[in-house]
């Protein structure tokens, strides 16, 4: 049996601490995330809950554990979203070709040219911000990372003497793709969903930041931060704690997308 | 890999040179010049025109004057009129108006400039966002080029002072429509350039009536973030912050001897503003119920770090007018959840709260919404773009459940008279308070009825009264003559000067 890569290791052990966290916020977190106590405001760690209070005197630990559950939600949803159109798009293209292919990719290239943060704000400024908008938005951003995947990754299957085996047998283009194409390239789509989940989260954070994000109360890392600015000099965790929540995360994800790709790619030599 | 301790001294020499050049790069006592921070830029220039007060932030007294003037204490001065008499029955102001003044494309200012621009307010289309502090002129006559006669529908105690107000300057007829780009006013300094989303450049007048001003210069910065305005001031970019924008980085200042950082009195009123006219709203035991979940001391600690003082009605602890009320409604959760339930509403409430992106609103509603939350009632947070959808959403289109703003201009309790204003309250009663207010013939009558004014409106609630916060105000301690105190929402930079 080959030795499973180090970086999916860590990655995976990282990112599983997150959904640990994440799932039991649901159920249980040391204090209520949304109950403040202006009394207590500005704790340091440690001397209010593990990881001190905020300008309202919230537990902050309490914060991060259900602000991991927004931010991994959000990210999930979109970037699910944006891998299945993505995808799908992706194998279209590489199925028929011709024009309809350069059509998808054509179209696929406009969508890459905005800018992920712009195209978020002009859509919160339409739909007006909250969970919703930024899962749109960052999901839209997702579909032509994914396009481009898998057509790329499907055009050298359908280069395969199987393919062209089983289009003698008389199978058609949607049946190939789904019978042969897709699950040939599928690792390739897994390792890239972690990574994009990462990026999702950083995309998350950002828009929360800017608030464009879910609304108060519900937590989030990315207004945690952006409340937190005129703090930096009298409270310092209170800018540390999420950053660095934000920091793990995508550094988790982006670990366990490298260990993916190692553990799927045949190329590679993951034993060294 | 360690470095080096000839490159660690080099990286320190490079950094504290950088560090030394904004300074010299930037500082205006170089050319004789201020920048100062204005936290909202105003959507045009023309204090007669837009509504929200960003615009005389900018330009009032630096670009447009009015025939009398509010100085920083507060009390009424002659400007471009140099006296005034009012007739025996109260309903006749004469202004002798001053000679030798002229815009600053050589327009000249007489009786007929200050009649256009009087009348300019009052007119069927006019777009003046204070027009009703007006309407009392019935008549305004240019008999000869230095007197202005303002007949009104009755006496006034209180016009005076709104003449001295930023919406009721006066601007030259050629230029009154294009002033909100490109203003031509009578003040010492012109405006030279406007960068949009950046700064407002104005230089100094030349041919100006009264004594020059000191400054070759002033600069208007939009910095809306309250962070990047103390990094701003720290590194010189700017050299005035009039009303710092987190009470959190004052501290930081009051211990550095390179700045002044003063609490000033303000004028401004925080109030969460409810729709009157809309369900549950429109029931008064609901708005006595929301005003009691509230901890006002509280909010003040959280969100101005204890400065600043709850208030029980629209009115200003710094006005020798205003009353304390803050008895009539204080926290008691229980009282608040007893009131909704005989209201009908015991099962919960649930309500849109329209909250604009400035930092002091969108805390203040963080928290109310914790303090409404214990009651059971829940406020829905909908983040609104300010001044431009905001005032769209809340003031014009009055769409909305609850909001929250700052008012800004000084004894503007007969808002609540207006008809109509966002909060869409009527009360025959409070119309009788601000009319026995205007009408007021002694001093103690005055006093007596804006005491109640407020009272009526303490009772009544028609928003959340929350706090009253001072001016935070935080320049180089080597400016003189920066306005301590707001008794007007500007910044005055007309006797700014630097010093050694």
């Amino acid at each position: 049996m080959t030795r499973l890569p180090l970086s999916l290791l860590v990655g995976g052990a990282i990112t599983a601490a997150y959904l640990a966290a994440a799932l039991t916020s649901r159920v249980w977190t040391p204090a209520d995330p949304t109950a403040m106590n202006i009394a207590r405001r500005l704790a340091p760690p440690g001397e209010a809950g593990f990881l001190g209070t905020d300008q309202i005197g919230r537990d902050v630990a309490s914060i991060l554990m259900a602000g991991a559950w927004t931010s991994l939600g959000i990210a999930a949803v979109a970037v699910a979203l944006g891998a299945a159109l993505g995808t799908a798009a992706g194998l279209a293209a590489a199925a028929m070709g011709g024009r309809a292919e350069r059509a998808v990719m054509s179209l696929n290239a406009v969508m890459f040219a905005f800018p992920p943060i712009l195209s978020a704000i002009l859509l919160g400024a339409l739909l007006g911000p909250g969970g919703g908008t930024a899962i749109l938005a960052i999901g839209l951003f997702m579909i032509p990372v994914f396009a481009r995947i898998a057509r790329g990754a499907a055009l050298p299957v359908w280069a395969r003497d199987y393919v062209a085996a089983a289009r003698m047998a008389g199978k058609g283009r949607a049946r190939i793709t789904l019978e042969h194409v897709l699950p040939n390239i599928s690792g390739q789509i897994v390792v890239q969903l972690a990574i994009q989940t990462g990026l999702a989260i950083l995309a998350e954070a950002g828009l929360s930041f800017l608030g464009m994000g879910v609304p108060p109360p519900s937590p989030s890392w990315g207004r945690m931060l952006s409340e937190a600015q005129t703090w930096i000099g009298t409270a310092p965790h209170l800018v540390l704690a999420p950053g660095l929540a934000i920091a793990g995360a995508v550094l988790g994800l982006n670990l366990l997308g490298d260990g993916l790709r190692d553990l799927t790619d045949p190329r590679r030599d993951h034993s060294a | 890999m360690p470095v080096p301790p000839f490159r660690t001294a080099l990286s320190l020499a490079v950094l504290s040179a950088a560090c030394a050049l904004p300074a010299a790069g930037f500082a205006g006592i170089d050319d004789n010049t201020v920048a100062f921070v204005q936290s909202v830029e105003p959507a045009g220039l023309d204090p007669t025109v837009s509504s929200p007060v960003a615009a005389g932030q900018v330009t009032w007294q630096n670009v447009f004057e009015g025939l009398v003037t509010i100085d920083r204490n507060g009390e009424i001065v002659p400007q471009l009129a140099t006296g005034w008499e009012v007739s025996q029955d109260g309903r006749q102001i004469t202004f002798a108006l001053r000679e030798g003044v002229s815009f600053h494309d050589g327009t000249p200012f007489d009786a007929e400039v200050a009649k256009f621009s009087l009348e300019r307010i009052l007119a069927e289309d006019s777009t003046n966002g204070q027009k009703a502090l007006y309407t009392v002129i019935e008549r305004v006559e240019a008999p000869d080029a230095g007197t202005l006669v303002l007949t009104l529908s009755r006496p006034s105690s209180d016009l005076l002072y709104w003449l001295g107000f930023p919406a009721a300057v006066i601007v030259a007829p050629d230029t009154a429509d294009t002033n909100a780009t490109d203003p031509v006013g009578t003040g010492p300094f012109r405006v030279a350039e406007w960068r949009k989303g950046d700064r407002v450049v104005m230089t100094r007048a030349e041919d100006y009536w009264g004594e020059a001003a000191p400054l070759d210069g002033i600069t208007a910065r939009f910095i809306s973030d309250p962070q990047a305005q103390a990094a701003a001031l720290k590194s010189g970019e700017v050299d005035v912050i009039a009303e710092l924008g987190a009470a959190e980085l004052f501290a930081q200042f009051e211990n550095d001897p390179a700045y002044t950082a003063r609490v000033g009195t303000g004028e401004m009123e925080v109030v969460a503003g409810m729709n009157n006219a809309r369900a549950p709203f429109d029931d008064i035991r609901v708005r006595q119920a929301l005003q009691m979940a509230i901890d006002r001391a509280q909010v003040i600690e959280a969100v101005k770090s204890g400065f600043g003082t709850p208030i029980g009605s629209h009115f200003s602890p710094a006005s020798p007018y205003y009353v304390d009320l803050t008895d009539l409604f204080p926290y008691d959760p229980e009282a608040a959840r007893a009131l909704l339930d005989e209201a009908g509403l015991g099962d919960g409430l649930e309500f849109t709260f329209k909250v604009p992106n400035r930092p002091y609103a969108e805390r203040t509603a963080e928290i109310m919404q914790a303090f409404f939350a214990q009651i059971g009632v829940t406020a829905r947070i909908e983040s609104s773009d300010f001044p431009a959808a905001w005032i769209q959403e809340v003031f014009t289109d009055t769409d909305y459940d609850m909001t929250i703003i700052g008012h800004a201009e000084p004894l503007d309790i007969g808002i609540y008279a207006r008809d109509p204003y966002y909060f869409n309250y009527d009360s025959p009663e409070f119309d009788a308070a601000m009319e026995a207010v205007a009408t007021a013939a002694t001093p103690e009558a005055r006093a007596d009825a804006y005491a109640d004014a407020q009272r009526i409106l303490a009772r009544d609630v028609p928003a959340l009264y929350l706090y009253s916060d001072p001016k935070l105000g935080v320049w180089d301690a080597r400016l003189e003559g920066v306005w301590a105190d707001g008794p007007v929402p500007a910044n005055d930079m007309t006797d700014l000067r630097w010093t050694r």
